[in-house]
C-alpha cells in the first residue's frame, strides 16, 4: 500500500517535470499546483539556451522531448549535432541525464531502506559539486522527488553521499549543543584505485587504465568480496565503478551501517596486507602460518598472478624492476646467482624469471637456502603483486563522503554503474556507456520504433504495465539505453536489501507483539 | 534473549526498601567485599571515607597513571613497562592476590576501588581527558591482568565472574574448521589440541579482528582462549568508556559540593603531560625569521620525518594528504603563520595551476590553522602539531606516501640511505640507529641522531651551563626537536642565551 502511494508521488512529480519541458503542455497533464513550477523551469530552460548560444541546435531541450516527426533532423541530444561533442559536465547534458536517466527512485529506496520516506533518507547528507565548482555540503532531502527537483535546478556535476545524522543536516546550526548533531549511520565503504598500483603495473599510470590493468581490480573485488561475505557474513555489498580508474564498495547491511569507527577500522585493517610507503621496502610482512583469510586470498589470486601479472604485465622486464624482485627474496647467494643469470640473458620474460627462482634454488646455487623461507618469500611476492590495495581511510571513518552510484564522471563522461561481482569477468570499464552515448541511444531508439509512442513515461506507470506484460510502449528512458542492465541490477540489489530490512522489522514487531501478550 | 545490561547497578544494591517504610529505613548501602584482586569497577563505592583519604588515594593513583602514560610515550614494551612500574605500584597502589597472606587485602582493594572512582570524577569532564583516562586505566588493568598469570586459577575465577557470554566452540565445528584453526594456533606447536576456543560476534573483539588474530566465519569470531585476555581488556575499555560518559552527564550535580570540586579540579590539572599541552606559544622560537622562503634554510633543523617530507615535496612538487597534514601542522608549530604557509604550499606545488590549488588544497591548509571549519575547530585554532606518539601510532604511510616516522616506517636500507643523504655518515651512529630500530625504540634513534648532529653545540651549552635539565630530556615531539635544534645552532648569536633559560 505504502509502495503504491510513493509511486504515485513519483509519477506526479515526473508528470510535472515532463510537462514543463514540453513545448505545448497538455492541459490534462497539469494540475493547479504544477503551474507555477512549470513556468519557473521553462524560464530557466530559456536562459540555458541563451547561455549555450549554440546556433546549431537552438532550444535543444524542448525539441528533445518533442515527438520526433523528422527523425533525422531532430537533434535529440546536443552532442549529435555536427559531430561536436559536448563535455559530460555540460549543464544541458546533465539536465537530460538527471531528468531522463538517473534512477532517483532506486537511489532513494537504496538509502531509505523502505518505500515510505524515513529519516534514513531525510537525515542523510549529500554533498554537491555545482557547475561553478562550488562545493556544497550538508544537503538533505525528504523524498526522492524533491531531491530530483533540486538536482534539476542545481545540475551538480558530482553528488556525494555522506552519513545519516541524528538530525536533519540542514538544521545542524539550529541544534542547541554540538553533540546533538553527529553522524550515526553509513554504509561501510571501500575504495580501490588503480593509481595505487602504479608501482606494479607497466601498461598505464596515473589516471589512465586499460583492459590489462583493470584485471587488478577484478582480483581486488574477488578477494574483498569473498572476505566480506564469508568471514564477516555481510550480505548486501554493492560494487560501483567509479567512472575512471577505480571501484567502490558499499556494504549496506543494517548491522554494518551503525558500526562505529573502531569496528570500521578493524574491518579495514583486517583486509589490509600491503603496508608501508614508497620507502618502506618489503610491503608484505605476514605472520606464519598464514591466516585463513590470507591463504584463501592466495588461492584466489594465484591463477591471476600467472596470467594477468606475469604474462600480461611482465612486471620485471627491466633490470631495475627485476632488482626490486630480488630485494624481496631471501638469501644473498641465491639472489646473486639470479642476478648473474639475468644479466647474461637480457630480455628474459617475467614468467621465465619467476621460474628461474625455483630452478636456481634447486640447482643448489646456495647452501644456506631455506626452502620454506623461499616459499614464504614467493608467497609474499605474489601478494604484493596481486593483493588489493585499499584506500583505507575511506573505510575507517563513519563520516567519509563517497561519490554516489550513477553519477557521471566529469572527466570521462562515464556513468558510475554498479558492477555485479558474480559477473565481474564480463565487466569492461571502457565499455561503460558515457552520458553522451546514452542520450544518443534514447534518440536512436525512438527512430527505430517510429514516432508513435509518447515521449516520456511516468516511472510508476511504466513499471506496473511492464510487470503485467501488457504493453511495451510505456517504457522508461533508461530502458532504451545500454544503461538498462545496470539499473536493473541496482534495482534487484535494492529490492533484496529492502526485503531483508522489512523482514527484520516484521520479526521485531511480531516479537514485541508477543511480548505484549504475556 | 536479552543481553544483560552490565551497567546497571546490581538490583540487590538498589534501594529496595518498601516505599512506605522508606523514610525510616536505613539506606541499603553496604560495605563492598572484594572477592577478586582485579576489579571491573562496575559498582561505585558507597561507604564513607575522610576527605584526606579522598585526596591522598586519588593522588597516589594519579602518580601511577602518569608514570604509565610516560612509559607509553617512551615506547616501552609491555615487559619493560611492567618492570618499570613494579616498585611504583607496590608503593602507591599495592594489590595482592588472594593466595598471599596479606592482612591488608581488603584495605588495598578498597583503596584501588575508591581511587578509581575519584579519578573518574576528575577526568570525566572533557572528551580528551576521558580518552586519556580510559587509555591509562586500560594499561593499568592490562598490567595487572598479565601480572596475574602465575595464578591462572584466580584469574579464571575473575573472568568467570564477569559473565561475558562466550559460547564454547563445539567439537563438530572444531573438526570442520580444523585446518583454519590450526593455522591460527600454529605459533605454538602442540598446544592446539588442548586449546579452547570461544565463539563471539566479531564486533565484540574488534582489536583481535584488526590484527587477524582470530578466525572469522559468517560474522563469528573464533577466539583461542589465550586471547581471552585481550577480550577481557576490550570489555574493560568498553565499559569504562560508557560509564565515563555517564559520569560526565552526572557531573553538573557535583557543583553544589564545594569540598570535592576544588580537589577534583586540581587533580585533573595535574594530569597534563608535555605531549598534550604542546601549544604554539611554547614552541615558537623568538627572533627567528620563519617565513615561506626561509623554510629551505630552516629545514636543516627539522627532525628526520619532516626533512623527509620536505625533500619529497621538493622532489615531487607534491605531497599526499597525510603528508601535507603532518607537515602543515609542524610548520604551524614552528611559527609559520597562515599567510606564509599558504604561500609556501602554493610555491611548492609549482606543477599545478592556481585554480587547482585553490580548489583542492587551500581549504585544508586553512582548516589546519582553524581559519575555517566547525566552531570547535575555529575556536581551538585548528589541530595541534602531531606528537611523535601520534606520528608513530596513527596512519602508517601507504603506497606513495611520505609521512610517518622514518625510523619506524622505513626499512633499514632506506633509512640508512636517508640518514646519509642528510649528512650522517658516522658509523657508530648508524649502527646505534639500527639497534634502536630493531628494539623498536624509535625515539631513542631520533634523539641519538639529534645528539650527534648537535654534539658540539650541546657540549658548549653544557660547559656554559645554559641548558636546563628539562632541555636534556628525551625529545618526544618534532616541534621540540626543531626548537632545541634551532636554539642550539644559534647559541652564540647574541641575546639567545637568556631565552634558552627561559624556555
Amino acid at each position: 500500500m505504502a509502495d503504491e502511494s510513493i509511486q504515485n508521488g513519483d509519477s506526479q512529480a515526473s508528470n510535472g517535470d515532463i510537462t514543463m519541458a514540453e513545448p505545448e503542455p497538455l492541459p490534462s497533464a497539469s494540475n493547479g499546483t504544477d503551474v507555477e513550477e512549470k513556468k519557473e523551469v521553462k524560464l530557466e530552460d530559456l536562459f540555458a539556451d541563451v547561455d549555450s548560444d549554440d546556433e546549431e541546435f537552438p532550444s535543444s531541450r524542448p525539441q528533445e522531448t518533442q515527438p520526433s516527426s523528422s527523425p533525422t533532423a531532430a537533434p535529440g541530444s546536443p552532442l549529435e549535432t555536427g559531430g561536436i561533442s559536448l563535455k559530460a559536465s555540460d549543464p544541458e547534458i546533465l539536465r537530460s541525464f538527471y531528468q531522463r536517466l538517473f534512477p532517483w527512485r532506486h537511489l532513494f529506496q537504496w538509502l531509505n531502506h523502505s518505500p515510505t520516506p524515513t529519516n534514513d533518507f531525510a537525515h542523510r547528507e549529500f554533498a554537491l559539486t555545482l557547475q561553478n565548482d562550488v562545493w556544497r555540503r550538508y544537503m538533505s532531502y525528504p523524498t526522492s522527488d524533491l531531491m530530483r527537483k533540486e538536482m534539476l535546478n542545481l545540475l551538480p556535476s558530482r553528488i556525494e553521499i555522506g552519513p545519516v545524522y541524528t538530525t536533519n543536516p540542514r538544521d545542524r546550526k539550529t541544534v542547541r549543543n554540538a553533540s546533538a548533531f553527529r553522524p550515526v549511520a553509513k554504509e561501510l565503504c571501500f575504495d580501490i584505485d588503480l593509481t595505487d598500483y602504479d608501482e606494479i603495473r607497466t601498461c598505464c599510470d596515473k589516471a589512465n587504465i586499460c583492459q590489462k590493468c583493470w584485471r587488478f581490480m577484478v582480483m581486488a573485488v574477488k578477494v574483498v568480496d569473498a572476505a566480506l561475505r564469508e568471514d564477516f557474513g555481510f550480505k548486501h555489498i554493492l560494487w560501483v565503478y567509479s567512472g575512471r580508474r577505480g571501484i567502490h564498495a558499499w556494504v549496506c547491511d543494517k548491522k554494518v551501517r551503525t558500526m562505529d569507527d573502531q569496528k570500521r577500522r578493524a574491518v579495514a585493517n583486517y583486509l589490509e596486507v600491503i603496508k608501508g610507503g614508497s620507502q618502506g621496502g618489503k610491503k608484505v610482512n605476514l605472520r606464519r602460518p598464514l591466516h585463513p583469510h590470507i591463504s584463501r586470498s592466495l588461492d584466489i589470486l594465484a591463477p591471476y598472478f600467472q596470467t594477468d601479472v606475469l604474462a600480461t604485465q611482465d612486471p620485471w622486464s627491466t633490470p631495475d624492476r627485476a632488482a626490486h624482485l630480488l630485494t624481496l627474496l631471501p638469501d644473498r647467494p641465491l639472489t646473486t646467482a639470479l642476478q648473474n643469470k639475468w644479466d647474461a640473458s637480457p630480455g628474459r620474460s617475467s614468467a621465465a624469471k619467476w621460474a628461474d627462482i625455483d630452478a636456481v634454488a634447486k640447482s643448489g646455487a646456495s647452501k644456506s637456502l631455506d626452502a620454506r623461507q623461499l616459499l614464504e618469500a614467493k608467497q609474499d611476492v605474489v601478494l604484493e603483486y596481486t593483493y588489493p590495495r585499499l584506500d583505507i581511510e575511506v573505510s575507517k571513518k563513519l563520516n567519509h563522503l563517497l561519490k554516489s552510484p550513477f553519477v557521471i564522471h566529469p572527466g570521462t563522461g562515464r556513468v558510475c554503474v554498479p558492477v555485479d561481482p558474480r559477473r565481474l569477468d564480463d565487466f569492461d570499464p571502457l565499455a561503460v556507456p558515457t552520458v553522451q552515448e546514452l542520450l544518443a541511444q534514447i534518440d536512436e531508439w525512438k527512430d527505430e520504433e517510429g514516432g508513435d509512442e509518447s515521449p516520456v513515461k511516468e516511472e510508476g506507470d511504466a513499471e506496473i504495465k511492464k510487470e503485467d506484460g501488457v504493453k511495451r510502449s510505456n517504457i522508461q528512458d533508461w530502458e532504451k539505453t545500454s544503461l538498462k542492465p545496470y539499473v536493473e541490477y541496482f534495482r534487484s540489489f535494492v529490492l533484496a536489501l529492502m526485503k531483508d530490512e522489512r523482514d527484520a522489522r516484521v520479526k521485531r514487531e511480531r516479537e514485541e507483539a508477543d511480548g505484549m501478550d504475556f | 534473549m536479552l543481553r544483560q545490561d552490565f551497567n546497571r547497578i546490581d538490583p540487590k544494591r538498589r534501594n529496595v526498601v518498601d516505599h512506605r517504610k522508606k523514610q525510616f529505613a536505613d539506606p541499603a548501602y553496604k560495605q563492598t567485599d572484594y572477592p577478586h584482586r582485579l576489579n571491573f569497577y562496575a559498582v561505585p563505592p558507597t561507604a564513607d571515607i575522610t576527605l584526606e583519604q579522598f585526596e591522598q588515594w586519588a593522588i597516589d593513583r594519579l602518580r601511577v597513571l602518569a608514570e604509565l602514560e610516560a612509559c607509553s610515550f617512551r615506547n616501552k614494551t609491555l615487559a619493560e613497562t611492567a618492570a618499570h612500574m613494579k616498585p611504583l605500584l607496590e608503593k602507591y597502589l599495592p594489590l595482592d592476590s588472594n593466595s598471599s597472606s596479606s592482612s591488608k587485602l581488603s584495605a588495598e582493594r578498597q583503596k584501588d576501588h575508591y581511587s578509581h572512582f575519584i579519578l573518574r570524577l576528575a577526568f570525566a569532564s572533557t572528551e580528551d581527558l576521558r580518552r586519556r583516562f580510559t587509555r591509562v586505566e586500560t594499561m593499568l588493568f592490562r598490567l595487572r591482568l598479565n601480572d596475574d598469570t602465575t595464578l591462572a586459577k584466580e584469574r579464571n575465577a575473575f573472568v568467570q565472574s564477569l559473565n561475558l557470554e562466550w559460547d564454547p566452540v563445539s567439537d563438530e565445528e572444531r573438526r570442520e574448521y580444523a585446518s583454519e584453526l590450526a593455522a591460527l594456533s600454529g605459533f605454538r606447536k602442540g598446544v592446539q589440541e588442548e586449546e579452547n576456543w570461544f565463539k563471539v560476534d566479531w564486533e565484540r573483539v574488534p582489536d583481535l579482528v584488526e590484527g587477524r588474530r582470530v578466525f572469522l566465519r559468517a560474522g563469528k569470531a573464533y577466539v583461542p582462549s589465550r586471547e581471552s585476555t585481550s577480550m577481557v581488556i576490550a570489555e574493560f575499555t568498553k565499559r569504562l568508556e560508557r560509564s565515563l560518559e555517564l559520569t560526565a552527564r552526572a557531573l553538573p550535580r557535583l557543583d553544589e559540593d564545594d569540598r570535592l570540586t576544588p580537589i577534583l579540579d586540581h587533580l585533573s590539572k595535574n594530569f597534563i603531560t608535555p605531549d598534550a599541552s604542546y601549544s604554539s606559544s611554547t614552541s615558537s622560537v623568538p627572533g627567528a625569521d620563519i617565513s615561506a622562503k626561509n623554510v629551505d634554510a630552516l629545514s636543516s633543523s627539522f627532525p628526520l620525518c619532516m626533512q623527509h617530507l620536505h625533500r619529497s615535496l621538493r622532489r615531487d612538487a607534491h605531497l599526499k594528504h597525510f603528508g601535507r597534514l603532518q607537515y602543515t601542522l609542524f610548520l604551524k608549530g614552528i611559527g609559520l603563520n597562515l599567510e606564509e604557509c599558504l604561500i609556501f604550499w602554493r610555491t611548492s606545488f609549482h606543477k599545478i595551476t592556481d585554480d587547482t590549488f585553490n580548489k583542492e588544497y587551500r581549504y585544508n591548509v586553512r582548516h589546519s590553522y582553524g581559519d575555517v571549519g566547525g566552531d570547535s575547530n575555529r575556536r581551538g585554532g585548528g589541530y595541534s602539531p602531531f606528537s611523535c606518539q601520534k606520528i608513530l601510532t596513527e596512519h602508517p604511510p601507504g603506497p606513495g606516501e611520505a609521512h610517518g616516522c622514518p625510523y619506524r616506517h622505513f626499512n633499514l636500507e632506506n633509512l640508512t640511505a636517508l640518514l646519509q643523504q642528510v649528512g650522517i655518515q658516522d658509523r657508530s651512529v648508524l649502527q646505534g640507529v639500527k639497534e634502536d630500530k630493531e628494539a623498536q625504540k624509535f625515539h631513542m634513534a631520533c634523539n641519538r641522531v639529534f645528539e650527534h648532529v648537535h654534539k658540539n653545540e650541546i657540549k658548549r651549552a653544557k660547559d656554559d651551563g645554559i641548558l636546563t635539565s628539562a632541555q636534556l630530556e628525551t625529545i618526544v615531539h618534532p616541534n621540540e626537536y626543531f626548537k632545541r635544534s634551532y636554539l642550539l645552532k644559534n647559541l652564540g648569536k647574541g641575546g639567545q642565551d637568556v631565552k634558552m633559560e627561559e624556555a
